[in-house]
């Protein structure tokens, strides 16, 4: 067992830091989140020279045909920099049409995806702005050989620059995935302006757009299931753009409390703010094993890799919150300012918090494996019989009677 | 990076499943009672002299000294076959991961070949003689005298809060040996017969009820000089490299503890109720088993990654008080949400033979022992992430 990058992962992740330390310094990324889209084509167009973009994706398709782990390298080190626009969003898609599409999709699809050609997003989120797949009630009706789609979508990352977008809508008991042209007729899309302008969210209204029947993704295949997996994929790279965030604020204060004065010494010779940067390194580090644990765990296709997600996303969304709010805490004043970059990272935070399902909605996805299953996946990996942690029946000669069965996983 | 076991890991793993197949008494297994059993300390000796016999202890330590010179990921391995066989615990923690990887670092020959297969075998109990009525977290402020009379020590003073003095054949000692040098540097570590003439042990009762830990007293003790562990003088580079075992080894141990007390709480919630249902069924009680389930997760994680960059820097160093603080205070979280879903059963001694009612209690130690979590953290602080000292 060895839990450390690589080499080559090292490397990897070295050359990401460099590279965004240089092309999305922290003015040009405040100058971003003032626009309307957060994008930049040059900016963009550097990313996706690195290959970042199909990184994941199969070589046939223009891809690196990478795992997870090295997604994960190369996201933390985007989390550091706060880098703005549709990365995230349209690694999800890609995702989702690398493991729902037909080959004509994939091949249509993902080689100008990888090239960086073609921005996508996912339009997934109602009003009721809950990730569950049953959460889905935008409905389709067929005819004439076509998807016909009326209704509303919210909270949809990058609407506006991305040309593809793929609506998740309901038909029955099963979900479709259409594919829906940004220039589709009947599509409109209005901003909806939120606190983290680094990713822009988009209310997208669909009137009477169709959608041929051949177009839609996993038409005879497992939509949930591929969009369950393309959720997983997006929410860990989040989860390690959450990381790399973490580290930033956790650098910054560092720096900070070690030349900022007050009483005569440096404030970082403070307990009370040593301890508070303690408390951020743990939650930092902790962040970082479930991330990069789940990464390996969904590469490897290990039998516990959806709680592996869901524990990476719940200790993430709580942790980077709270480092957020130590390290504002421990620059006083400063760290309230619109000046200080903190901000960035604070209010990307937040909005890291909530997408893909924030910590409550995670832990409640555990529940269902680990109180309501039978065996308790365990965070190691080799063979499947080791995942299981027997939960052992209860003596019966205690207090009380069992009052009830236990409930079924829902 | 790879977290599949690599395949000598997993023959180890194998062996080690099988032997304990065969090896682990039947009516001992999963017996949560056993420590009210008479016979209890006798049987954990048999049962460690057992492991010895079959070459199961000391699994990082060197084979010339009774060890089985392997890796640290096979002594992980080690304790999560342990705790999946419900094998008794291992008696003598504090030889285990304390004294023994110092006497290793830090021994001379003779006495790496006198102590450590004896640590091994369970044939001797070790303590740790560090703290003093007026030195706990100021370790290095303690006044044990120790004065050279020749070939011997003559050591006077007292210790406390010494878990298994009360059983213990040795004690890992620290006293003072120049009462005029700076605190740090006339501190010396000694290996000490608590057996011998002077030294008398008064247990302590804990909160949790039970007599962990207790008083030492040493009164002109006399202890050869080649008992010195370390050099005379400079014991302070003795004890942090024994406080940084404990630290970083503690970690293994506690894992498959909580794993077991965690799994017995998930079968329990299906059979409390909370709002006339299961409390399974409770979305608060979901939402807190699950943050329990995940922060454990996390240590096990967390575990792993300080064995990897252990197995290659090759001793532990500051990191471990980052698992040390995870630790203690995560498990405090988690009695908590015991005693919460268990309500007024949870206090009852004879509610699952008092699991709940001891662990809760006996978590409230976790985060005093082996360095307090504000020792833990001034420690991060200082020596992990360079800030300046606080005093
Ligand atoms: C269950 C248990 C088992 C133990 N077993 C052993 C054993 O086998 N051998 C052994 O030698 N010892 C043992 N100990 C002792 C343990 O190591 C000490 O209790 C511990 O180091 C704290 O010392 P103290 O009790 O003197 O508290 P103090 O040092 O007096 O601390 C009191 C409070 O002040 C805080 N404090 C002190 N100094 C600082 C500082 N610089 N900065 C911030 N806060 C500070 C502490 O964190 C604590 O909250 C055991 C303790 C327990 C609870």
């Amino acid at each position: 067992m060895d839990f450390d990058l690589s080499k080559p992962q090292r490397l990897l992740k070295d050359s990401a830091r460099d590279l965004l330390a240089r092309e999305c310094k922290l003015d040009r990324v405040r100058t971003l989140a003032e626009t309307d889209t957060a994008h930049d084509d040059k900016l963009w167009q550097t990313i996706c020279d690195q290959g970042w973009m199909g990184l994941v994706l199969p070589e046939e398709h223009g891809g690196l045909g990478l795992g997870l782990v090295e997604l994960a390298a190369v996201a933390e080190e985007m989390g550091r920099a706060c880098l703005p626009g549709p990365f995230l969003t349209t690694l999800t898609t890609a995702a989702l049409i690398e493991r729902a599409g037909s080959e004509a999709h994939r091949a249509k699809y993902l080689e100008p995806i990888a090239a960086g050609e073609l921005l996508a997003t996912v339009a997934f989120l109602e009003e009721s702005a809950s990730w569950d797949l049953d959460a889905v009630k935008l409905s389709t009706k067929r005819w004439d050989r076509n998807f016909h789609i009326s209704g509303r979508k919210l909270f949809v990352p990058d609407a506006d620059v991305a040309a593809l977008l793929i609506c998740v809508v309901r038909e029955g008991d099963n979900l479709a995935l259409l594919p829906v042209e940004r220039a589709a007729d009947g599509l409109s899309i209005k901003p909806m302006p939120t606190m983290d302008g680094t990713r822009k969210l988009y209310e997208v209204t669909f009137e009477g757009v169709t959608v041929p029947e051949a177009d839609a993704l996993g038409a005879d295949g497992d939509a949930r299931g591929a969009l369950r997996e393309a959720l997983e994929v997006g929410c860990l790279a989040l989860c390690a753009e959450m990381v790399g965030g973490m580290q930033w604020v956790l650098d910054t204060t560092i720096e900070y409390v070690k030349s900022r004065q007050q009483f005569g010494r440096a404030i970082g010779s403070f307990q009370a703010v040593q301890h508070q940067c303690a408390d951020m390194l743990l939650m930092t580090e902790s962040a970082r094993s479930a991330t990069y644990y789940a990464a390996w765990a969904v590469t490897e296709g290990d039998p516990a890799a959806s709680v592996a997600v869901s524990i990476a996303k719940a200790y993430c969304s709580d942790a980077y919150r709270e480092v957020g709010n130590r390290g504002i805490q421990l620059h006083g004043g400063l760290g309230f300012t619109w000046e200080h970059d903190l901000q960035l990272y604070y209010k990307r935070s937040k909005s890291s918090e909530t997408l893909f399902g924030d910590a409550t909605f995670h832990r409640e996805r555990i529940a269902r494996i680990v109180v309501d299953g039978d065996t308790v996946p365990r965070a190691r990996a080799a063979q499947s019989e080791d995942l299981a942690w027997q939960v052992q029946p209860v003596a019966t000669d205690s207090a009380i009677e069992v009052s009830a069965n236990p409930s079924d996983p829902s | 990076m790879d977290l599949n076991l690599n395949p000598n890991e997993q023959r180890f793993r194998d062996e080690f499943r099988a032997w304990l197949e065969t090896n682990v008494p039947e009516e001992w297994k999963g017996n949560t009672n056993a420590e009210d059993r008479e016979d209890y300390i006798e049987y954990l000796r048999d049962w460690q002299r057992k492991l010895y016999q079959g070459g199961w202890a000391g699994i990082s330590w060197p084979k010339e000294y009774g060890g089985r010179g392997a890796t640290l990921m096979e002594q992980a391995i080690f304790q999560e076959e342990l705790a999946r066989a419900r094998a008794p615990q291992l008696i003598g923690t504090i030889g285990l991961s304390l004294v023994g990887p110092t006497i290793i670092a830090m021994g001379t020959e003779e006495q790496k070949s006198r102590y450590l297969s004896k640590i091994l075998s369970g044939e001797e109990i070790w303590c740790q003689g560090f703290s003093e009525p007026n030195a706990g977290s100021d370790l290095a402020a303690l006044g044990t005298k120790a004065v050279r009379d020749g070939e011997v020590f003559i050591v006077n003073g007292q210790k406390i809060w010494t878990s298994f003095a009360q059983l213990a054949d040795w004690c890992l000692l620290l006293v003072r040996t120049d009462a005029e040098a700076p605190k740090h540097k006339g501190i010396t570590c000694l290996l000490a017969n608590m057996r011998s003439e002077g030294v008398a042990v008064r247990p302590l009762r804990q909160m949790s009820g039970d007599s962990g830990f207790n008083e030492v007293f040493f009164s002109n003790v006399s202890v050869p000089t080649t008992q010195v562990l370390g050099e005379i003088n400079r014991g302070w580079t003795t004890a942090i490299t024994a406080l940084m075992n404990e630290r970083a080894n503690l970690g293994t141990g506690v894992l498959v503890i909580f794993e077991r007390n965690l799994e017995a709480l998930i079968a329990r919630s299906r059979t409390v109720e909370r709002n006339g249902r299961p409390a399974s069924e409770d979305p608060i009680v979901r939402q807190k088993l699950a943050q329990a389930y995940l922060e454990l997760e996390i240590l096990r994680l967390n575990t792993n990654r300080a064995l990897t960059s252990l197995s290659k820097t090759g001793t532990p160093g500051p990191e471990g008080s980052t698992l040390k603080l995870y630790w203690s205070e995560m498990n405090q979280r988690t009695q908590q949400t015991a005693q919460e879903i268990l309500g007024p059963y949870g206090q009852l001694k004879d509610f699952d033979n008092g699991m709940w009612e001891y662990s809760y209690l006996r978590a409230r130690g976790n985060t005093i022992e082996a360095g307090t979590s504000e020792i833990q953290r001034n420690i991060v602080a200082e020596r992990v992430l360079g800030l300046p000292k606080s005093y």
